[in-house]
């Protein structure tokens, strides 16, 4: 089987404190898939190691079946399709929503070249962009005053214009207006097509819009990965979140 | 219309130059005397220099303490040719003193004017090239970059103290008399090189302002604003802010060449830490992020130092002191910046070309970074 991500005997420690545990860990091209777990369970360690932003103690992590992520660096798998959404929204504040797409749709660019304008062709693509995201009337302003959501949606416009093989985002609907996680939900939809991606999510009835697999990460292992009705059955998963008292709001 | 940038029309770009350039060609030398022209000429370097410091300052957000040594190895460089102009077929006057009986390796090359001012811009930016790459790789930011940068500062102005034999130690290089055979002392030289270092600054202002209307320029920004996000957008954060501190270098280095033949002496002691502070709190003044604002800054600075210091030179460093606490606290943007806040309270759809917005970071300006 084909993975576009495949983690194999993953270990991460900080301080003595095991992190990820010899974890397995595969997405497949094409594949829709969330990720949920606890504080602490080690989601926004994976998501690092898949984005080489840390380094694994040991294992092995394959991204489109040839790259070897431990050896690469961060820009240059973006380079070769990965994207990734912070939990926090980052955007260039000082930049206007229009130059955000347009720094993002320029990431192949040589240093040299970047004095030169965009072709018509990514013009076009941001102009479609901005359409979906809903950002047409902001265009113009500086991404630093827009609101929580529209951060949210401009980032993860900036990264569908990248045109990611697999996308990475976390907590995409975290602190949403219930009509800003409907929106969210649509784009997630929209870009879905084609291409693989994992969402760090607790939001249940968000999740359950789309029909995919759950898988559960718990003390730096996997718990299950199952389907959301099963996951959200489970007594186990049950336990690691209720037991805690946490809660599904629980981070 | 698919770039929503403020157009930039023909007029607005060109006739602010071109009426700087009547002003700073016709007019003053018609008004000043030689001495002020000469002062003046001064002056212009500095604000080249500001406007390299405003790229890696304004526009980055990383504050280089370092623009007085990339300055100084400029003037340096072209203090060596100049040196040897006037020193003829003998070896510069100090070495014998210190027993030195042939020309060191070192200086060979700068019998030649045009390999002496292509150093004086190069070695300025392989030194800035070559620690930024060191730097940056490790992820070294905010404070640390500023401290690195003094730090090296402090150590390569020591290193020259040292130097008796090679470079004249504490004395700098001061034996210079004439340029490409024209008399230094000459009025008519001081207002050719007033007149250079005039369109120099122009030429670098435009290059400047073309590279930040770029895309390159957005991205500058962009680092600033959030460098982790530049790198997950697929760019190399370490090449970007390794070609712009570069260029900032290459700039204050060709500053430093104007500067020599205008003041006819350079000395370890013009590029000590001092050195490259004032320059952060002239562009500080007159608003970074804003390339009139380095220039007005500089000029601004230096002549109110001059004129202060001749008549009250104990007070100067005071004013200096006050100036800098003053504008951070007041006008943390500087004049530029307080000028446009003022404007925008008339029209609020008004927005100057090409400037970042400041506003979205409120961190204090003596650090100067985010986080």
């Amino acid at each position: 089987m084909s993975s576009i991500m495949e983690m194999k005997g993953v270990t991460v420690s900080f301080d003595g404190f095991k992190v990820l545990d010899n974890l397995d860990f595969c997405i497949a091209y094409d594949e829709l898939r969330f990720l949920i777990g606890p504080n602490g369970a080690g989601k926004s360690t994976l998501l690092d190691i898949m984005t080489a932003k840390t380094r694994p103690d040991h294992g092995k992590v394959i991204f489109d079946e040839k790259i070897n992520v431990t050896r690469t660096s961060e820009h240059q798998l973006v380079r070769h399709g990965l994207g990734r959404k912070f939990q926090t929204p980052s955007v260039f504040g000082s930049l206007s929503v229009y130059e955000n797409l347009e720094a993002a749709i320029g990431f192949k660019t040589s240093i040299q070249k970047l004095v030169g304008k965009l072709s018509g062709e990514q013009k076009d693509k941001i102009e479609e962009v901005i359409e979906i995201t809903n950002l047409k009337d902001l265009r113009n302003m500086p991404a630093g005053i827009l609101s929580h959501g529209q951060k949210q949606w401009l980032e993860i416009g900036m990264l569908i214009t990248q045109e990611p093989k697999l996308l990475l985002l976390d907590e995409p609907v975290a602190g949403m207006t219930r009509r800003e996680r409907d929106h969210t939900g649509e784009l997630l939809h929209k870009i879905a097509k084609n291409r693989s991606i994992l969402v760090v999510e607790h939001d249940m009835v968000f999740v359950r819009q789309f029909a995919s697999t759950v898988t559960v990460l718990h003390m730096g292992k996997l718990l299950c990965e199952d389907h959301v009705e099963n996951v959200q059955a489970n007594p186990e998963v049950i336990e690691v979140y209720l037991g805690r008292g946490r809660g599904h709001k629980a981070a | 219309m698919t770039t929503l940038r403020p157009r930039y029309s023909l007029a607005r770009d060109w006739l602010p130059i071109l009426v700087c350039g009547i002003i700073l060609f016709v007019i003053l030398p018609q008004v000043l005397s030689s001495f002020q022209i000469n002062l003046l000429g001064r002056f212009l370097t500095y604000a080249i220099v500001a406007l390299g410091l405003d790229l890696i300052w304004g526009y980055t957000g990383m504050m280089s303490l370092g623009q007085g040594l990339f300055f100084g190895l400029g003037a340096y460089c072209f203090a060596m040719y100049l040196n040897l102009e006037a020193a003829g077929k003998n070896l510069p006057e100090f070495m014998p003193l210190y027993g030195v009986t042939e020309l060191p390796w070192l200086w060979q090359p700068f019998h030649s004017p045009i390999v002496a001012i292509i150093l004086a811009v190069v070695v300025p930016m392989l030194v800035a090239g070559l620690l930024g790459f060191m730097v940056f790789r490790s992820r070294v930011q905010g404070v640390y970059f500023s401290i690195i940068t003094q730090a090296l500062t402090a150590i390569v102005a020591l290193l020259l103290v040292g130097q008796q034999q090679l470079i004249n130690g504490t004395n700098g290089i001061t034996e210079m008399r004439t340029i490409f055979g024209y008399k230094l002392s000459d009025p008519n030289t001081k207002l050719a090189l007033y007149i250079i270092t005039g369109v120099v600054l122009g030429a670098v202002f435009i290059l400047c302002r073309f590279l930040i209307r770029t895309r390159f320029g957005r991205l500058l920004v962009a680092v600033r604003d959030d460098e982790n996000r530049v790198r997950f957008a697929g760019y190399n954060p370490v090449a970007i802010k390794v070609a712009v501190f570069a260029l900032s270098a290459g700039i204050a280095g060709l500053a430093g060449a104007l500067f020599v033949p205008q003041v006819g002496i350079i000395a370890p002691k013009q590029l000590d830490i001092t050195a490259s502070i004032e320059i952060v709190i002239w562009v500080a003044v007159g608003g970074r992020g804003s390339l009139i604002g380095a220039i007005l800054g500089a000029l601004l600075v230096n002549t109110g130092k001059s004129v202060i210091s001749s008549a009250r030179p104990d007070i100067w460093q005071f004013i200096m002191g006050g100036l800098f606490v003053g504008v951070v606290l007041l006008f943390p943007k500087g004049i530029v910046g307080a000028i446009r806040d003022l404007l925008k309270r008339f029209k609020p759809n008004w927005r100057m070309p090409a400037s970042p917005n400041l506003e979205v970071e409120t961190t204090t300006l003596a650090a100067g970074e985010q986080q």
